[in-house]
């Protein structure tokens, strides 16, 4: 009823090629920036900010880096865990060579050296694709696991091998370290994912994420019309790992606050494929629907039996998860296989012609 | 819009109900969380740990309502020894105003370690996670008694030299030493190295990945190929049976195969009539004939308010799981005496512990006589470094084969020291301690 674009008209090109064409879409986008900026921080308490905001907006993140890879580009990558993980030492680094310098900087830069590292193992998917590409990239999460277990290096040599986060400051505030607060430390993740997600969705609007696009749908095709694919794909591979290793430094630095290098497994990148698998392939906003549904969903089923007071074991609780959540995977993909952002999508269209959906 | 005005309606209804999930603390108890994982790939040691835990602190609910008069609201919190699930309990416990957190893994722990003094909430870390936590000077909040993984070590080390006869005589052998490739196992290392440089041996390491914990052949080749005079492992979860499976497999002579204190009977069971003769280190008694244990199963198991398995009762991981809430127990009930309060807040807590004295009369006391040996905490000493005996595996159950054996203060000690400064001139900010020391009560 209330969504119907009735008497919007547009009048230039700039307008009809918008983003957001419909003024409900800009009003929603709208309030809900304001409510994660504002009402969020002020209300929600930090269990719910530090468990739940915090870790969803980190995958989110990491699930558009993925996206661009293997949604857009169609390039199948199983290496997501190794350069999350790039991107958290390379900021461990920084940090401890140049403590100085601004932390929120550091995140930033060191998704760059994720960048450096994807390229590096894209250069395969220059000559092949689909499953022989996703082995190639296994064995970047293989080589890298190995490499943060056995350079000491990367871990200035601390015994236990794990990096421990330091005490970092932003404008005198604690952003990093036990002192940070559950508000501020979900407030730079949520400008900086904010920031990053506005820069995807240019990216993959214009011209590059058409050459992307173009690639995925048939690479003979793309090249035929003069798209070069060996810039196109590695320019994929550099854009997915830089959103990786940024999601990466922000998972060590503002959520885990320490890290062994156990948690850039295979297990972190199966986690963030299925997050782009369950969202859609090829949607930033399928992206934060994966995350919530793959990592959200836990939590508040969790949250859910103890609320409803049932006495349950935890460890059967922990079954009882598994179950539902793998359930309502099968149900959503057999419901819709293309995910919940094209749910979405029908979702809303079916409200622009309602009541007369077809 | 409508839908997107539901769908919202409906996140801040479910993140309402996730938020009132947390009841209050109630005032009249004694919170206690259990970080636990009966599940994932941990389980098989993590289980006895859990049961453990949790029936003897519901025995004492059960029989004396509680400590002081004061019941314990226990709680368990399954981690699957995941460090983002350790954490999501942390904050899930944090607001109810636990006494103490017990982590139960290293890679949960030191994310936790900063937390602590923050958050007024001491962590017990029981002879694992970071091994530097014992010097209380740097580290008011953190606790982890009674042996760490390098007092544990070097008794491992003394054990294989009164063996040979001295430690002397392990000039030119190799000793192979097998770990789980995470904190937990790297921790020893520059510790073993220096025993190598010291007494002429050659280490040779056999790091196990976490995922590849089932399937050790490759590892075991190398031992076969490098024929270590001894080996040592620190293993934990699928990563114990596994070793020992293969260890049988080719041939290793058992008796010459040591542990850190992790393996427990299902572990060496496992693999057949091999084990026999496999030794791993241990600070307690196994075995259910204690009055505490008996009271266990009179109050809990046969009454059905825990899920353990009767056969469970006095293995050796249980039993561990025991000492640790043993550990709970004493440090609350001293927290009470101290302060003269009868709700203990984790601020009380920590003092409890760092005073604490289980001494021989208490043991015998609380129904453990001959359980342990006593531990005492200084505020300067948060560990004891509390000797251990050696235990050898006889085909069915874990038979007692040395003396008490005194961890190498002389070279244990300056590594602490060491590693403490380094912690806190990595962190900066790190703050100085203080918290003022109480008189032991």
């Amino acid at each position: 009823m209330l969504y119907r674009e009735a008497g919007q008209f547009k009048t230039s090109y700039v307008a009809d090629q918008a983003i957001f064409p419909i003024r409900q879409d800009r009003i929603g986008l709208a309030l809900i920036l304001l409510i994660a900026f504002v009402v969020l921080p002020l209300t929600a308490s930090d269990f719910f900010l530090s468990v739940v905001m915090v870790p969803l907006l980190i995958f989110s993140l990491a699930a558009i880096g993925l996206n661009i890879l293997t949604g857009y580009t169609g390039l199948l990558s199983l290496g997501t865990g190794g350069f999350m993980g790039v991107g958290a030492f390379a900021c461990y680094k920084l940090t401890s060579i140049f403590p100085e310098v601004n932390i929120v900087i550091w995140i930033l830069v060191s998704g760059l050296f994720a960048s450096g590292v994807g390229i590096l193992f894209g250069l395969p998917s220059l000559r092949i694709k689909g499953f022989y590409l996703a082995v190639a990239t296994l064995s970047a999460q293989f080589f890298l696991d190995w490499a943060f277990v056995r350079l000491p290096w990367l871990v200035n040599y601390n015994i236990s091998g794990a990096i421990e986060v330091p005490t970092r400051t932003l404008f005198g505030i604690p952003v990093t370290g036990p002192n940070a607060t559950p508000q501020v430390r979900y407030l730079v993740i949520l400008g900086v994912v904010t920031l990053l997600t506005w820069f995807a969705s240019n990216l993959v609007h214009g011209r590059i994420g058409r050459s992307w696009m173009a690639v995925r749908d048939m690479d003979l095709a793309a090249e035929l019309m003069g798209i070069r694919l060996y810039r196109t794909k590695l320019l994929a591979f550099a854009v997915s790992s830089y959103f990786c290793g940024v999601a990466g430094a922000l998972m060590v630095f503002l959520w885990y606050g320490s890290a062994e290098p156990g948690v850039f497994g295979i297990d972190q990148s199966f986690f963030i494929l299925f997050m782009v698998i369950i969202g859609g392939l090829g949607s930033l906003i399928g992206s934060f629907f994966g995350a919530g549904l793959i990592y959200g969903l836990p939590i508040i089923l969790r949250g859910f039996v103890n609320a409803v007071g049932l006495e349950i074991a935890p460890a059967t609780v922990e079954h009882l998860t598994f179950m539902t959540v793998g359930a309502l995977i099968v149900f959503f993909l057999i419901i819709e296989p293309e995910g919940l952002a094209r749910l979405w999508q029908i979702a809303k269209q079916k409200l622009r012609v309602w009541p007369f959906p077809y | 819009m409508r839908l997107r005005t539901s769908v919202l309606a409906g996140a801040l209804v479910a993140a309402t109900i996730c938020v009132s999930a947390l009841p209050a603390a109630a005032q009249d108890s004694i919170y206690v969380p259990l970080f636990t994982y009966r599940t994932g790939p941990f389980s098989g040691s993590g289980i006895f740990i859990a049961e453990g835990m949790h029936d003897y602190l519901e025995m004492l609910n059960q029989r004396d309502g509680g400590i002081g008069g004061v019941k314990l609201a226990i709680e368990e919190c399954e981690t699957g020894y995941d460090t983002k699930k350790g954490l999501e309990c942390y904050e899930a416990v944090k607001d109810k105003k636990p006494v103490m957190v017990n982590p139960w893994s290293t890679g949960i722990t030191l994310p936790l370690i900063p937390r602590a003094a923050v958050d007024k909430i001491p962590v017990l870390s029981m002879a694992y996670g970071l091994s530097a936590a014992a010097i209380g000077d740097t580290f008011p909040w953190i606790f982890n008694p009674p042996a760490t993984y390098w007092d544990g070590l070097s008794m491992i080390l003394s054990y294989i030299g009164n063996k040979e006869g001295g430690l002397d005589k392990l000039k030119g052998k190799t000793i192979g030493y097998i770990y789980l490739d995470a904190g937990f196992g790297k921790e020893p290392i520059p510790l073993f190295e220096q025993f190598a440089k010291d007494y002429g041996f050659t280490l040779k390491l056999y790091p196990v990945a976490a995922t590849e914990m089932q399937n050790q052949s490759s590892q075991w080749l190398n031992v076969r190929r490098d024929r270590p005079n001894y080996m040592v492992m620190y293993g934990w979860g699928a990563l114990n049976p596994t070793a020992i499976k293969e260890a049988v497999k080719i041939n290793y002579p058992m008796d010459k195969f040591v542990s850190i204190w992790w393996p427990s009977e299902d572990d060496a069971k496992s693999a057949g009539d091999g084990a026999k003769g496999f030794k791993e280190l241990n600070w307690h008694a196994v075995g259910a004939n204690f009055p505490a244990i008996q009271d266990i199963k009179k109050y809990v198991t046969d009454k059905n308010l825990t899920q353990t398995d009767k056969n469970h009762l006095g293995q050796v991981l249980y039993n561990r799981g025991v000492y640790n809430s043993m550990l709970i127990a004493e440090a609350i009930r001293n927290a009470q005496k101290i302060t003269g309060k009868k709700v203990v807040t984790g601020e009380d807590v920590r003092r409890g512990l760092e005073t604490l004295d289980v001494d021989k009369a208490r043991l015998k006391e609380i129904g453990l006589d001959g359980f342990t040996d006593p531990v005492k905490l200084t505020c300067a000493d948060h560990n004891g470094h509390f000797p251990a005996f050696m235990q050898e595996w006889d085909g069915t159950k874990w038979v007692k084969v040395s003396e008490p054996i005194k961890p190498d203060m002389a070279k244990v000690g300056p590594l602490l020291s060491a590693a403490a400064k380094e912690y806190v001139e990595k962190n900066t900010g790190w703050p100085k301690r203080t918290e003022a020391c109480d008189k032991a009560s």
